[in-house]
């Protein structure tokens, strides 16, 4: 099975090593992965803000760099979800909106993939470690990942699981909005952070850098020594 | 009063929110008592995803055919005796209002819970032509007591606590008791029934009127709507043009959808019914009956991609849901339409000038869209409202303008994205410490304010790949 690493460009320029472990636990399951070198951004900062024109710039990029590939992985549920905004987004060009159709079909976030797809629940990693797990808004609610990262992370040998208090709550990133509305955000991840506090968890676990890096921000502000990680991280910790 | 409430500018009505620690305290535990109880009752009856489907149809069907059902509603209420009005502004609602009470000479009107009245300002449209306005609904009494505008649409006083309330009786009404709720509310209602009895007018709102049968709801819990609608010999019912529903049938399933989705009811206390004016063998209800139908900007969102919006029952589960009025209370939205509805509907009924920043109060999140009983896809409408407003309204910052336009270049030519991720961690070098950014320049500044900003690394994600095929090749 042929997959084209979508990184995101979060990971790509912060977080390498989500990558690389994205990589590797995809080869671990027979994938053949390539990495189509024209990718970029998404445009989700851009379509957000209501620059859609702007954005469609990004997203012919997207489609032009994934066109040829038989199926697209990414570890972020947000930036796959804006894939698949893109057939509605370029409604009003036919021909870019089929492109964008034929790669929004076969675009898919990691555990996703690895769950729908690939039929894995049990990638037989080990981490020893207490964890809490946030599911971010646009996997959960858009694209409707909910289950997949739970049935991963529970068959993870060592870790032991706490649940996040109001769990589902937005930690207050939005992408944009974080810089538009700074002190909003700033008292959304507060919360986020206490919440994670009173878990008592070494570890936060996420599926989107994003989220990851406004919480993780967050903690490093307050001197919480809570480490964060991406969930690629864990499921390819041996 | 109208739609917008007060003239601080955004950043100062959310600063306000923010630095209020009582209204917050006082969000944060109603948000957590109305979204457990509303998954308590959607979870109860069963189904939910097949009521909100129900519950979508039944409101687009009636939009769709919204000419039809007005005209049916109209006929019907004056075959039962009542007076029709259809106000195309707020002005005209007023002022028939106005007319209404000048007629019947009325001193005193004693008001339900209504939204519509506040949108139209109704109650100092009344008190300029001499009328004594009392609002019996106990969040709204306090409210007016205080001269403070509604925070929610539900429980219009959640930004308030039983302290203040208890002040607010003290220093207005003489009050002397405790803060227990129990007593405060005996008080109001011993208050109240004075006013009930000497008032010459009844106003209520309507939350659905039944097209078929002429029938205006009201869906309660203080019992208040039954005494504004059977003391005074007029009852005037003021209606948004939407919120009519074809039978009684439609009627059973969005009246389950709004109690359950607004309080976790499966019924409020009360839910009450009139229809038409009191007949010869009856023992109550008024002798005369007028329903003021308001579209004040309601009829040409109508046949746009916002059509949805009308959809609205005004239960508020998005209100409840959403995170960022959590934090900043209804206030600081401007508009007596607060939370995920009010950021969509404000700045259709009342333009973007005055609410331009609204559409930008989410992160959208979407829970709000997975809250809404009718499916209003509210978090979809936000970021059309925030194209129209850079598009067709040229309203965004031009600093951000140019962000943008810079954004587009950059990630439309791989070439130019590679280069800046590779040099990215060299561009922030002089704010990096410790592989942490403290204090971010430009639009890191917001940022950094309150969170660290992570140093980009030191070999990126694309580096590596190419050296790891490198090595391949070679092997
Ligand atoms: S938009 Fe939906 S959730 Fe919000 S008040 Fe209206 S009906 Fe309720």
């Amino acid at each position: 099975m042929k997959v084209s690493l979508f990184i995101t460009c979060l990971c790509d320029t912060f977080t390498p090593d989500v990558g690389k472990d994205t990589v590797q636990l995809l080869e671990r399951y027979g994938c053949d992965v390539d990495f189509p070198a024209n990718q970029t951004c998404c445009g989700q900062p851009a379509f957000n803000s209501g620059y859609k024109q702007e954005a469609i710039k990004a997203m012919k990029q997207m489609i032009r760099a994934f066109e040829a590939s038989q199926y697209v992985v990414g570890p972020s549920g947000s930036c796959v979800q804006m894939i698949k905004e893109y057939p509605h987004a370029l409604k009003d060009e036919p021909e870019w909106r089929e492109r964008a159709q034929a790669v929004a079909e076969k675009t898919y976030e990691l555990t996703q993939f690895l769950v729908e797809v690939l039929h894995v629940e049990d990638v037989k990693s080990t981490f020893q470690g207490t964890a809490t797990y946030h599911p971010s808004c646009h996997m959960t609610r858009l694209l409707g990942v909910k289950d997949a990262p739970r049935i991963l992370l529970e068959n993870v040998e060592g870790l032991h699981l706490i649940e996040l208090p109001m769990k589902e709550d937005c930690c207050g990133f939005g992408g944009t909005f974080a810089v538009k509305n700074a002190a909003v955000s700033g008292q959304m991840v507060d919360e986020k952070a206490q919440h994670i506090d009173e878990t008592g968890a070494e570890y936060l676990i996420g599926g989107d850098m994003g989220c990851l890096m406004n919480m993780g921000g967050c903690m490093s502000r307050n001197k919480q020594d809570v480490k964060v990680l991406h969930i690629a991280q864990v499921l390819n910790s041996q | 009063m109208g739609i917008k409430i007060g003239d601080k500018p955004y950043a100062e009505r959310i600063q306000a929110g923010i630095e209020n620690s009582f209204m917050r305290q006082a969000v944060s535990s109603a948000q957590g008592r109305f979204r457990s109880g509303r998954l308590k009752a959607a979870e109860e009856l069963g189904d939910w995803e097949d009521w909100r489907t129900l519950g979508e149809e039944i409101r687009h069907h009636t939009m769709e055919n919204l000419d039809y059902y007005l005209h049916q509603l109209s006929e019907q209420v004056e075959k039962r005796g009542g007076t029709v009005f259809f106000a195309e502004t707020a002005e005209e609602a007023n002022a028939y209002v106005q007319e209404v009470a000048k007629k019947k000479q009325a001193r005193k009107v004693v008001k339900s819970k209504s939204m519509v009245t506040e949108e139209i300002g109704l109650n100092e449209a009344l008190e300029k032509s001499g009328c004594e306005v009392v609002e019996s609904d106990l969040g709204e009494w306090i409210l007016q007591l205080d001269e403070d505008p509604p925070s929610h649409i539900v429980t219009p006083a959640l930004h308030k606590n039983k302290e203040q309330i208890r002040e607010t009786f003290a220093n207005k009404k003489g009050y002397t008791k405790t803060d227990q709720p129990e007593e405060l509310a005996a008080f109001a209602r011993e208050q109240l029934r004075k006013d009930f009895l000497e008032a010459d007018l009844g106003v209520t709102g309507c939350n659905f009127a039944v097209a078929e049968s002429g029938a205006v709801t009201l869906v309660t819990n203080e019992g208040n709507a039954r005494m504004v609608t059977s003391l005074p010999d007029t009852h005037i019912a003021v209606m948004g043009m939407e919120r009519v529903v074809p039978t009684w049938e439609e009627l059973e399933v969005v009246v389950s959808l709004l109690t359950r989705a607004a309080v976790g009811q499966k019924l409020t206390s009360y839910i009450t019914a009139l229809t038409g004016t009191r007949l010869e063998d009856e023992t109550d209800g008024p002798e005369d009956f007028h329903l003021v139908i308001v579209d004040n900007g309601r009829l040409k969102i109508l046949g746009t991609e916002f059509q949805s919006a009308l959809h609205c029952i005004r239960c508020a589960a998005c209100i409840n849901a959403c995170p960022v009025y959590r934090h900043v209370g209804g206030h600081s939205y401007g508009s007596i339409y607060p939370g995920p509805i009010g950021a969509v509907l404000t700045p259709l009924l009342d333009g973007y000038e005055d609410h331009k920043d609204l559409p930008y109060a989410s992160t959208l999140c979407a829970a709000c869209t997975e809250a809404c009983p009718v499916k209003i896809p509210l978090h979809e409408h936000l970021i059309r409202h925030r194209e129209i407003i850079v598009e067709r309204e040229q309203r965004g910052a031009k600093s951000e303008e140019w962000m943008m336009k810079g954004f587009a270049k950059w990630a439309s030519t791989p070439a130019a994205y590679k280069m800046s991720t590779k040099m990215a961690r060299t561009a922030m070098k002089p704010w990096t410490k410790d592989e942490q950014i403290e204090k971010g320049p430009g639009p890191l500044k917001g940022w950094t304010e309150s969170r660290d900003f992570p140093a980009p690394a030191k070999k990126n994600f694309r580096e590596w790949y190419k050296q790891r095929e490198k090595r391949r090749g070679e092997a």
